[in-house]
């Protein structure tokens, strides 16, 4: 039986406003989150991602109160990441009415939150988020805090601890292609997905149908895409979309 | 008024918020005296089986909700673990669950093209149409699954939907008043607005 292939936007938080980045870099105001989240919901879009960028960096708390209302309009799966790093936290952000956890820098330092969090609430309800960069030898390097900070495990072995440690689904952003909406990283899906069990969600340079499609094939369980269903024409126009007309369906290989 | 029993378990403010959002009353709860006046119950319910047994039942509800459920014959819907635990037991766990319904959980096998958990949107095919709860459903209804296990009813004639993935499963289960379903309605979008709809106005 064919699968419905989940098609996810994901929107980038920097205080009480969307942007949309290249490269992680150079933020771009794209909208007001809680207008964008009810569009989305209105034209049923599978599931929402929603990464503040800063709250890391800025050793702050997430924005409850935002995220909450954001929820409110959110009739599908909604997903928060950004400054998660103890269980009360993912406590309070599951009250606030959000499906699911994205941990990232915290599984470096704090890596109990992950197995905590999946046995208080499901593997189900915590996504491992991962960024990685391409080195000049073309392997790849897991960096975290935005991507400010390498460390030194290597993706294969980060990517086991995350799973043995309950994550439900694997987020995987290439940093280097984010935002360029010239395609994802295939071979990096391709690589990943390969020894993978749980669902690989992946991010990372989507512009057009053609690239999501390329990634399912490639192996993907779900796409998320940021510039694609922000942006309009050569012009980079704000103008918020969700290319639903036909859905996707996806044969598993 | 529609009780959402509040047991410290995962996401219930969505819940709420689309009963809300088609002007239906509700209230989450963990008080018995609210139970004793609700019309509707839902029992919501995420994360491992044993954890939401053990919470429910230091929660001290289960008595208001037998009366209430299997005395009273109000309907009650549950979600997820919530739909799961109406069963004896489950695969994941070594708790016993309610026993209102004559199933047992198992776990959905993994393949290399099926990853388990099994995450994302799902058809599902109407086994029984005469159902108040399905009586406002359209035909091509989807809705949005998370679960590493699944309902097997003893009993075909109990199960409302069927759903697929690597197997054919039960994705809504009924017994009389009593109801579950394995996926989650309050992020269905309108589908999952016309099932409340119909658990609701039926």
């Amino acid at each position: 039986m064919m699968q419905h292939a989940r098609v996810i936007p994901c929107l980038l938080l920097r205080g009480n406003g969307l942007v949309k980045t290249k490269k992680f870099k150079d933020p771009v105001y794209v909208g007001d989150p809680v207008n964008a989240m009810r569009i989305f919901s209105d034209k049923e879009a599978d599931e929402i991602v929603v990464l503040d960028i800063e709250a890391t960096l800025q050793r702050r708390e997430p924005n409850y109160e935002l995220i909450h209302e954001m929820a409110g309009e959110a009739f599908m799966p909604m997903a928060y990441g950004g400054g998660v790093s103890r269980i009360d936290q993912v406590r309070r952000l599951i009250r606030c009415g959000i499906e699911k956890v994205v941990i990232n820098s915290a599984t470096i330092d704090a890596p109990n939150l992950i197995r905590e969090s999946a046995r208080i609430f499901g593997k189900q309800a915590i996504i491992g988020a991962i960024d990685v960069r391409k080195t000049l030898f073309g392997s790849y390097k897991v960096v975290t805090h935005a991507g400010t900070r390498d460390i030194v495990v290597e993706l294969d072995q980060h990517i086991n601890n995350l799973v043995s440690a309950g994550a439900g689904e694997i987020f995987l952003n290439n940093i280097d292609r984010d935002g360029m909406m010239a395609g994802y990283d295939l071979p990096l899906i391709r690589k990943v997905s390969a020894s993978l069990q749980i669902p690989l969600i992946v991010c990372g340079g989507a512009g057009t149908k053609e690239h999501l499609i390329e990634a399912f094939q490639a192996g993907a369980s779900a796409v998320a895409a940021g510039s694609m269903f922000v942006f309009h024409g050569k012009h980079r126009a704000v103008l918020i979309s969700y290319h639903c007309g036909e859905k996707i369906e996806h044969k598993p290989l | 008024m529609i009780a959402i029993i509040d047991y410290d378990v995962g996401n219930i403010a969505a819940v709420a918020n689309m009963f809300q959002r088609l002007g239906l009353k509700c209230l989450m709860t963990h008080s018995a005296d609210d139970i004793l006046q609700a019309e509707r119950i839902v029992l919501p319910g995420n994360g491992a089986f044993d954890e939401c047994v053990r919470n429910l039942r230091s929660s001290g509800l289960i008595p208001v909700l037998e009366q209430r459920v299997l005395n009273d014959g109000i309907p009650l819907l549950g979600i997820c673990v919530g739909a799961q635990m109406l069963g004896h037991s489950s695969e994941e766990g070594g708790e016993s669950g309610l026993g209102w319904i004559d199933m047992t959980v198992s776990r959905l096998p993994a393949a290399k093209t099926l990853p388990v958990p099994h995450m994302g949107w799902c058809a599902v095919t109407l086994t029984q149409s005469e159902n108040p709860l399905l009586s406002r459903l359209e035909p091509d209804a989807r809705f949005y699954f998370a679960h590493s296990y699944y309902m097997k009813p003893k009993n075909s004639t109990e199960v409302l939907l069927a759903a697929s993935y690597g197997l054919s499963f039960a994705a809504a289960v009924a017994r009389g008043n009593i109801a579950g379903v394995q996926f989650h309605p309050e992020k269905s979008h309108r589908f999952g607005k016309q099932l409340f709809e119909g658990f609701a106005r039926a």
